[in-house]
């Protein structure tokens, strides 16, 4: 199929489906083509997106490709559609994260990070099918071990779970909090060699820390998936 | 207009020593102990006052800092080694925790930023509606309950005689169950029963729809307050095959 011809198929392809598409998705549903060929239709795709004054973009989502709403378009895309997304409180964010990272991983584990009970946030997100129960732990009373979802995927704009931060990543962001707030405080052994890039990110990390402890809830993902039956989050 | 107390809710005992050791610009790997249990005593002091319930993790927090403090006080003469470890170990515990919770504080705060779907960014919205749109009402289990009992008025009580006891299976039965809702995509409460030849009979399928429930293959909804009670399912069928296969395999360990 023609270059130009095999795009065009691919957007309408992404348009008609109700949620990320796989490569191998696109591949036989368009017959006739190599994946590498629709893997450049994609990239040109999401350049002619980026670039040329669109209102969508071409996303990497949930180990698929989905068209999505320009992040600056937001406020108006709102405003039409009048939905009041649900909103995830930072316990909500809290627990989410300590699962994301730490899957498969029990009851038990989260509350001992968290430090309090966990028992009305694991409700609430498997609820909203951001977690789930993976298996259960081979230790005394079987708990159940949680994982995170597709949907979890889709509402965070995660490729994957690879994609997420490294913890590494996120203690040099740590670090750089710290010096941020105590420059006369400890010289940290490994501070980091960059001084642009501590500079950048410790920036970042004192606007968040700005708004710390004071419990705002913002709007969230409403967690409307859909049930996928395959399972992207376990590798 | 009333004044107006504003009060930082915190996330716990952790969240709030973090919060005080920010405020104290001090490091989490040399928290001064002895100020930092003041203030973490003063703000639960507080905090009662002003009648918030405290969990009780507040107050297990707080006899660990007590017993960290106790530990550092006592002139290191008087110690024995072993004490002195234990002391140093709890307080180092104490400052491994704090450091793993700010890690999670900042992967959530992450997470928060990203482009968050119907949030910052939409997409087409799929065939399927999420539930939380309509508004059913989620159900107890004390609902189920009392429609299970208007089940049961159909069948007579325990019978004098005996009767050789089918063996019924509460897996087998749910994985009937499941392929009744597939089939049919939601089914009334009272029809799951209509097959039902005995109470024995009613009450595996009411533990088996209890399970389905529990592991959230399923869901009951009602559409309006006493109005028929809707079993739909929550999961495709292979995913929820997948989740009863991980339920058997937990049977199949202990209990």
């Amino acid at each position: 199929m023609e270059s130009d011809r095999l795009r065009a198929v691919i957007e309408s392809l992404l348009f008609a489906a109700d949620g990320p598409v796989s490569a191998e998705r696109l591949q036989n549903a368009v017959g006739e083509v190599a994946r590498r060929e629709v893997i450049d239709a994609l990239e040109a795709l999401r350049h002619e997106y980026e670039h040329t004054g669109r209102g969508l973009r071409l996303v990497e989502v949930a180990n698929g490709y989905q068209l999505r709403t320009a992040k600056e378009h937001a406020e108006f895309v709102r405003r039409l559609t009048a939905v009041r997304p649900a909103r995830m409180s930072r316990a909500n964010l809290e627990t989410l994260a300590i699962i994301a990272y730490r899957q498969p991983v029990t009851r038990a584990e989260i509350e001992e990070i968290r430090g309090v009970n966990v028992d009305g946030v694991v409700a609430t997100l498997l609820e909203r099918r951001m977690i789930r129960i993976v298996a259960r732990k081979d230790v005394a009373g079987k708990p159940f071990l949680y994982g995170t979802t597709r949907e979890f995927l889709e509402a965070f704009n995660l490729k994957d779970l690879a994609s997420l931060p490294t913890l590494e990543e996120m203690e040099d962001m740590t670090r750089a909090l710290r010096d941020a707030e105590d420059p006369g405080g400890q010289p940290e052994k490994d501070a980091a060699e960059d001084d642009g890039k501590v500079e950048a990110s410790a920036d970042a990390a004192e606007d968040t820390a700005e708004d710390h402890g004071d419990g705002n809830a913002e709007e969230y993902g409403d967690g409307a998936g859909h049930a996928g039956s395959e399972d992207p989050t376990r590798e | 207009m009333a004044v107006q107390v504003q009060l930082k809710i915190y996330e716990g005992p952790l969240d709030l020593l973090l919060h005080l050791i920010r405020k104290n610009e001090i490091s989490i790997v040399d928290i001064p102990i002895a100020s930092i249990t003041e203030q973490y005593l003063a703000y639960l002091e507080l905090m009662q006052g002003l009648d918030l319930d405290l969990s009780g993790e507040y107050l297990v927090m707080a006899a660990t800092l007590l017993h960290i403090k106790s530990k550092t006080l006592l002139p290191p003469e008087e110690e024995e080694g072993e004490e002195d470890d234990e002391g140093l170990d709890s307080r180092e515990a104490l400052v491994r925790r704090l450091l793993e919770y700010e890690r999670f504080k900042n992967a959530a705060r992450e997470l928060e930023e990203r482009e968050i779907l119907n949030r910052d960014v939409f997409a087409r919205r799929g065939r399927s509606t999420p539930v939380t749109e309509v508004s059913f009402e989620q159900l107890s289990v004390f609902d189920l309950v009392s429609a299970l009992q208007k089940v049961l008025e159909r069948f007579p009580g325990p019978s004098v005689h005996t009767v050789v006891q089918e063996t019924a299976s509460v897996r087998e039965r749910m994985t009937l169950i499941l392929d009744t809702l597939h089939r049919r995509s939601s089914v009334q409460f009272h029809e799951l029963f209509d097959a039902a030849r005995s109470r024995m009979d009613v009450v595996v399928t009411f533990l088996a729809l209890l399970e389905l429930i529990r592991i959230r293959a399923v869901h009951a909804v009602q559409k309006e307050r006493l109005g028929p009670i809707v079993m739909e399912p929550m999961l495709s069928l292979s995913e929820a095959n997948a989740a009863l296969e991980v339920d058997a395999q937990g049977d199949e360990y202990g209990e």
